[in-house]
C-alpha cells in the first residue's frame, strides 16, 4: 500500500512515462513465407542498434513496438517506473509517446517549421509552446536557416535531418530510428550521427536504432541486438558482438559472408 | 459579316453600359452556380474523406458509380430531379419546382461526383508514405487523411474548379428545372439559349462573351494549381 502512495504523489506525467517496453512472443507472418518469431525487453537509458541482414524483419518488429502494425499473436507492453502496464492497446496517448522515423520519411508539403510542428499540432501544444520547441529542434538539427524553405528543397540529408527534427521536438519516452543514415552521404550521415549522439544518446529515453552500417553500429550502441530470418539471434555488447559473434549466422554477417 | 460585327459592337455595348437585365442575369448565375459549388465541394470532400479512411466492401463500386456520374448528362440529371420535384413526383409537395433552389440542387448534383471523382484520385495517387509518417508522428487516421488532402490541396482545389466550370456552362439540365423565367431563373447560359432562339443576337453575344471570359479564367487557375500540385 505504501508504494501505492508514493505513486500518486508523483506528478502524473513522470508516472505514465514509459520506462521499458517489452515485446512477447511476437509472431508475424507474411504470405511469402517469412515469419518474425521473437520476444525482446527494452530499458530506458540504453541505445539499441538493430542489425541483421535485409528482410531478417527489423522494420517490422520496429513497426510492431511502435504500435504502428499489429502482431499475429504476441503483446507489445508498455511499461511505466514501477512496472505497471500503461497500454490499453490503441490508446492514441499512450501511441503518442513513441515516435518512429520511417527510412524515407515522407515530407510534408508545407515549410520546414510546419512539418516539425505537425506532431505539436497533433498533440494540441500552444502557439508559444511550438514555436520555442520548433526553433529549438530545428537549431539540434541545424536547420534554422531553412525554417521557412519548403521541405521539398531540402536535400536528402537535410530532409533526414528534417524528420529527425520532427521526432525530436516530441520530446517522446521512446524513439525508434529506422535507418536513419540509408542511402546518404558521408558528411550527412555524420551529421546525423551527431545529433544521436548529444540529442539522443544522452536523453536517458528508450532508443532503438536499425541499421545497415556496422561502423555506426559499433560506434553508437550500448546494446547490439542481430536478427536473422525474423528472430533474434544475439543481443550483446557491440564490442563483444563485433569481436566474438556467438552464432554461426551473426560470424557470417559480421565478416560480410551474408548481408 | 455587317450582322457578325453588329451583334459584337452592340453586345460590347451592353457590357460597358452594364445593362440592368444583363446584369441580373450574370449575378443570378453566380449565385446559384456559387451556392451549388459550396455545397457540392463539402459533399465531394466529405466523399473523399469518407472513401480514403476505411476499406469497406463495396467502396469499388462506390468509386466506378462516382467516376460515371461524373459523366453524366445534365439534360439526365435535369429531367430527373424534374420527375422528383414535379407536382406528382415523391418531393413535389416541396413546390421547388422552377425555383433558383432547384437549379442550386441540379447543379450540386452534377458537380459533387466531379469534385468527389477528382479529389479522391488525387488523394489516392498521393505518396503511400504520408499516411504511415503521420501515423509515426501520432495522427489518427482521420488526422492521417485530413493530412494527406492537405498535402494534395492544390489538386483538390482544381477538382472544385473543375465542377464549378462545368456548372456555370451547363444549359440543359437548369433549363429543365429552373424553366427559364425572367429575372428568376434565368441564367446566363439558358438566356442565350432562349435569344439565340429569338433571333436577339446582342444579350446572348453579351453573355457569350462574358461566359467565355469566365471560363478562361477557370482555366487559368486551373492551370495555375494544377502546376503548382506539381
Amino acid at each position: 500500500m505504501a508504494g501505492s502512495i508514493t505513486v500518486c504523489c508523483l506528478p502524473e506525467l513522470e508516472n505514465n512515462m514509459i520506462e521499458k517496453i517489452e515485446a512477447c512472443n511476437i509472431i508475424k507472418r507474411y504470405n511469402s513465407g517469412f515469419a518474425l518469431e521473437c520476444s525482446l525487453s527494452l530499458q530506458k537509458g540504453v541505445l539499441y542498434t538493430i542489425v541483421g541482414p535485409n528482410g531478417s524483419g527489423k522494420s517490422t518488429l520496429l513497426k510492431i513496438m511502435g504500435l504502428l502494425d499489429r502482431p499475429d499473436s504476441g503483446s507489445v507492453t508498455y511499461l511505466n517506473k514501477d512496472s505497471s502496464v500503461l497500454n490499453p492497446q490503441n490508446d492514441i496517448h499512450l501511441r503518442r509517446k513513441v515516435v518512429l522515423v520511417p527510412t524515407r520519411a515522407a515530407l510534408f508539403n508545407e515549410t520546414v517549421f510546419d512539418n516539425v510542428a505537425y506532431g505539436l499540432r497533433l498533440r494540441k501544444a500552444g502557439r508559444k509552446a511550438i514555436e520555442g520547441k520548433v526553433m529549438k529542434s530545428l537549431n539540434e538539427v541545424g536547420l534554422t536557416r531553412h525554417k521557412d524553405a519548403h521541405a521539398y528543397e531540402l536535400s536528402s540529408g537535410e530532409a533526414q535531418r528534417l524528420a529527425l527534427a520532427r521526432a525530436l521536438v516530441l520530446d517522446p519516452d521512446a524513439l525508434l530510428l529506422d535507418e536513419p543514415t540509408a542511402s546518404l552521404d558521408p558528411d550527412s550521415t555524420r551529421l546525423i550521427e551527431d545529433i544521436i549522439m548529444k540529442k539522443v544518446r544522452n536523453s536517458g529515453k528508450i532508443t532503438v536504432m536499425v541499421t545497415h552500417n556496422l561502423n555506426q553500429a559499433k560506434a553508437l550502441a550500448d546494446s547490439v541486438i542481430f536478427m536473422y530470418k525474423g528472430k533474434i539471434m544475439e543481443l550483446a555488447d557491440p564490442d563483444v558482438f563485433f569481436s566474438k559473434p556467438a552464432t554461426e549466422s551473426a560470424q557470417q554477417f559480421v565478416f560480410g559472408e551474408i548481408y | 459579316m455587317d450582322f457578325l460585327l453588329n451583334s459584337l459592337s452592340k453586345a460590347f455595348h451592353l457590357i460597358i453600359a452594364l445593362d440592368p437585365e444583363l446584369l441580373g442575369i450574370v449575378m443570378l448565375s453566380f449565385k446559384v452556380s456559387g451556392l451549388a459549388i459550396i455545397i457540392s465541394a463539402a459533399a465531394g470532400l466529405f466523399i473523399t474523406l469518407a472513401l480514403d479512411l476505411r476499406d469497406f466492401t463495396g467502396k469499388k463500386v462506390i468509386v466506378t458509380m462516382i467516376n460515371t456520374f461524373m459523366g453524366l448528362p445534365p439534360v439526365v440529371a435535369g429531367l430527373t430531379l424534374y420527375l422528383i420535384l414535379s407536382r406528382s413526383g415523391p418531393l413535389g409537395f416541396l413546390n421547388l419546382l422552377y425555383t433558383p433552389s432547384a437549379m442550386v440542387i441540379v447543379q450540386a448534383i452534377l458537380a459533387t461526383p466531379i469534385i468527389a471523382g477528382l479529389s479522391y484520385a488525387a488523394v489516392v495517387s498521393a505518396d503511400p508514405s504520408l499516411r504511415f509518417t503521420a501515423y509515426t508522428l501520432g495522427a489518427t487516421p482521420f488526422q492521417a487523411t485530413v493530412k494527406i488532402m492537405k498535402n494534395v490541396r492544390y489538386s483538390v482545389l482544381a477538382s472544385v474548379l473543375a465542377g464549378l466550370g462545368r456548372i456555370l456552362a451547363e444549359v440543359g439540365a437548369v433549363l429543365i428545372v429552373g424553366g427559364n423565367i425572367a429575372g428568376y431563373t434565368r441564367v446566363m447560359t439558358t438566356a442565350i439559349a432562349l435569344e439565340a432562339d429569338k433571333g436577339d443576337f446582342e444579350l446572348a453575344v453579351a453573355l457569350g462573351i462574358i461566359l467565355l471570359l469566365i471560363a478562361f479564367a477557370l482555366n487559368g487557375l486551373l492551370f495555375y494549381f494544377q502546376r503548382k500540385g506539381k
